[in-house]
């Protein structure tokens, strides 16, 4: 009876903190992932098309400076291919023999290009607004994958009545303060999807954020299958050790 | 530590002019036990094994991290992408630390309900008090290093609770800070500390076992060990139980490492440390929240005394109250079980204790104001009142006559593997 109460007493402790610090952000819708549970996985075409989401719409004004371009092979590219794709940037190098800089072809061993050299020229393209690197991004919002989506997602034509908007400003029911300085990236067939899917607002949300959350926990996958493994060690030797243990002591009881 | 006499050869030699292996016949093989501890004593030796834990992902992290404002924050990400298995040693390392606090919380709740911190183990408690302060101190430091917003902010927040201080608060904190501002400096000596700390808590871990082997285990009875019948060997008796713990918690542990690694983490954290940005919402981890909320629960000057100096002293007064809880609590019978208005008041102060936790996760607006300040009232009164009152007004239940005695049904009705009633 008392360690049922201590128990429960425990989980409270350890969810109320943790939802208590939730509860100011609007209720987000919550998505079906495929990466979401012990087992869930990231679907490679959902990476690739979300790649493309990203290329072509996001990265013109967001970073993404953890990610290297040779990371590409894990969600399903070619080594030729990411060849190719890095080749299509170019990053400063150097010094030479000559002692000059120089500007090169971006190598799968380059850092995603970044679109402005530092955040004071980032600031200056965009209205003094500085678009956050993409990185993390999933890890590093309350509500993860679902925050980006519903974020992506989120955008009102109109703001509600008396909603006072600020100029060159959108209004987004998910962002804090409604008020986002990025305008809705996503418009229907914004991107052509090579593999034919039709690019619809949610389509292309979805496949980016499990982009982005791929870009963010590279290892989730790794991670969950080394998991399950341990849990299944583990519970097997746990189970024999409590055998051992009422084997041991049962001349004490 | 009578000298006894080992078959091999080479044990013998070295144990002639070495005693380790007498030592550890003596402390891990043949150290009496009482029969009755249950299973809330898997606790003690689950926290040292979680210490060694920390110790050993952590030296193989300091290996790949780099203690520098314009770097730590990508180095961890390195860790986490580039270096094998680093991501494993990460979140091991990042939910060791959580996982550390709980256990050591219920380590201590353990030893306040069945009386532990009575004589003759004052000392063997107050050893592990300041294991716990050095342990937070620890924890404190290794949050900073990841160099994202939480880390940066909650840094400088702790720091700047100094600047309390009459006189030299200020100065104090330009000490700690080794500049004007938390930059790297303060990360540097951070670093430097998290990782002396450590060795420094594995000391007192020793010394906290070498007060337990004098004094020898408290048990969910509160008597003392009467004779051999009161005892079992350590080994294999609780060798085994410990181990059976040990694999219960990995299954835990582990399963938030691998299924759910950032469940106890701020996802602010994963934005890189900017001074010129202030997050909305400053938290420190889950197991400061308690002590964040008695912090926060002093908004009143008293006197001259002005509230955040209050806080500040009402924080490390609520930890350090509990080096004097030997002398506070007067009862003569040390198990709860015996105590029938003092097990009620306890299961008050774990929900009190829990509450503020609560309260330190929300912002200080409000309903959390009061609520936190009531909480804060109960937490002292617990120790400075009610304990001491108890003493005298409460009458406790008779004793059984002994441990074996309780065991066999001739006393009180508990069985060996004592489940509690």
């Amino acid at each position: 009876m008392k360690r049922k109460t201590l128990a429960a007493a425990f989980a409270t402790l350890l969810f109320t903190t943790g939802a208590a610090v939730a509860s100011e952000a609007p209720k987000l819708p919550a998505q079906s992932w495929t990466f979401s549970g012990m087992f869930g996985t990231f679907e490679r075409s959902d990476l690739q098309r979300g790649f493309q989401v990203y290329k072509q719409i996001c990265s013109s004004c967001h970073a993404a400076h953890l990610l290297a371009y040779r990371n590409l092979t894990d969600i399903g590219f070619t080594p030729q291919q990411v060849t190719d794709i890095a080749a299509d940037f170019e990053v400063e190098d150097g010094p030479n023999d000559e002692g000059e800089m120089f500007i090169r072809k971006a190598v799968a061993a380059d850092r995603f290009v970044k679109p402005f050299p530092n955040e004071a020229a980032s600031r200056a393209a965009n209205n003094g607004a500085y678009p956050p690197d993409l990185s993390l991004m999933t890890k590093a919002r309350i509500g993860g994958p679902d925050y980006v989506y519903a974020l992506l997602t989120g955008y009102k034509e109109e703001p509600p009545a008396g909603f006072a908007l600020m100029e060159g400003m959108h209004y987004n029911e998910y962002f804090a303060g409604h008020q986002v300085a990025m305008a809705p990236p996503l418009s229907e067939g914004a991107v052509d999807y090579a593999d034919g899917t039709t690019a619809t607002v949610e389509q292309m949300a979805k496949d980016v954020v499990t982009f982005l959350s791929w870009a963010a926990e590279p290892e989730m996958e790794a991670r969950k299958r080394l998991g399950v493994k341990v849990m299944i060690f583990l519970v097997v030797l746990t189970a024999l050790l409590f055998a051992l243990k009422r084997k041991i002591w049962s001349d004490v009881h | 530590m009578d000298a006894k006499t080992w078959k091999n050869p080479i044990v013998a030699w070295v144990d002639k002019r070495l005693p380790i292996f007498t030592m550890m016949q003596h402390d891990l093989v043949d150290y009496p036990t009482p029969r009755n501890l249950n299973y809330w004593w898997n606790f003690g030796s689950l926290a040292g094994i979680v210490l060694v834990i920390m110790i050993a992902t952590g030296v193989v992290l300091a290996m790949h991290y780099t203690p520098h404002t314009q770097h730590a924050f990508e180095s961890v990400e390195r860790i986490m992408r580039d270096v094998n298995y680093g991501w494993l040693l990460r979140y091991l390392h990042m939910n060791g630390a959580s996982m550390f606090f709980i256990v050591v919380y219920i380590h201590m709740f353990r030893g306040l309900y069945y009386g532990s911190y009575k004589a003759p183990r004052e000392l063997l408690w107050q050893i592990g008090v300041i294991i716990l302060l050095a342990m937070m101190a620890t924890a404190f430091m290794g949050y900073v290093l990841p160099w994202g917003q939480m880390s940066y902010w909650g840094a400088k927040v702790i720091t700047n609770l100094f600047s309390a201080i009459p006189l030299v608060g200020d100065a104090i904190v330009t000490w700690l800070w080794g500049g004007f501002a938390v930059d790297n400096p303060t990360l540097n000596r951070f670093f430097a500390l998290h990782y002396l700390l450590p060795f420094l808590l594995f000391a007192l871990v020793f010394l906290h076992l070498v007060a337990l082997h004098t004094s020898k285990s408290n048990n969910p009875l509160g008597i003392d060990v009467k004779g051999p019948q009161d005892t079992i060997p350590f080994t294999p008796y609780y060798t085994v139980k410990d181990m059976f713990g040990l694999g219960a918690f990995l299954i835990i542990y582990l399963a938030f490492v691998f299924f759910a690694p950032n469940f106890f983490g701020e996802p602010d954290n994963y934005i890189k440390a900017n001074p010129m940005q202030t997050p909305p919402h400053i938290v420190p981890e889950w197991y400061f929240l308690p002590f964040y909320a008695i912090l926060r629960a002093i908004t009143f000057d008293v006197l001259f005394i002005p509230a955040k100096l209050l806080g500040v002293i009402a924080m490390f007064a609520a930890v350090l109250i509990l080096l004097f809880l030997p002398w506070l609590d007067r009862s003569p019978v040390r198990s709860a079980r015996f105590r029938p208005i003092y097990k009620q008041v306890f299961w008050l102060f774990v929900a009190d204790c829990i509450l503020l936790g609560v309260v330190g996760g929300h912002p200080p607006e409000g309903v959390w104001v009061p609520l936190g300040q009531a909480a804060t009232a109960f937490y002292f009164a617990f120790f400075l009142v009610i304990m001491p009152l108890l003493s005298f007004i409460e009458r406790p239940r008779p004793l059984p006559s002994s441990i074996s005695a309780a065991v066999t049904g001739k006393g009180v009705g508990i069985s060996a593997h004592g489940v509690a009633e």
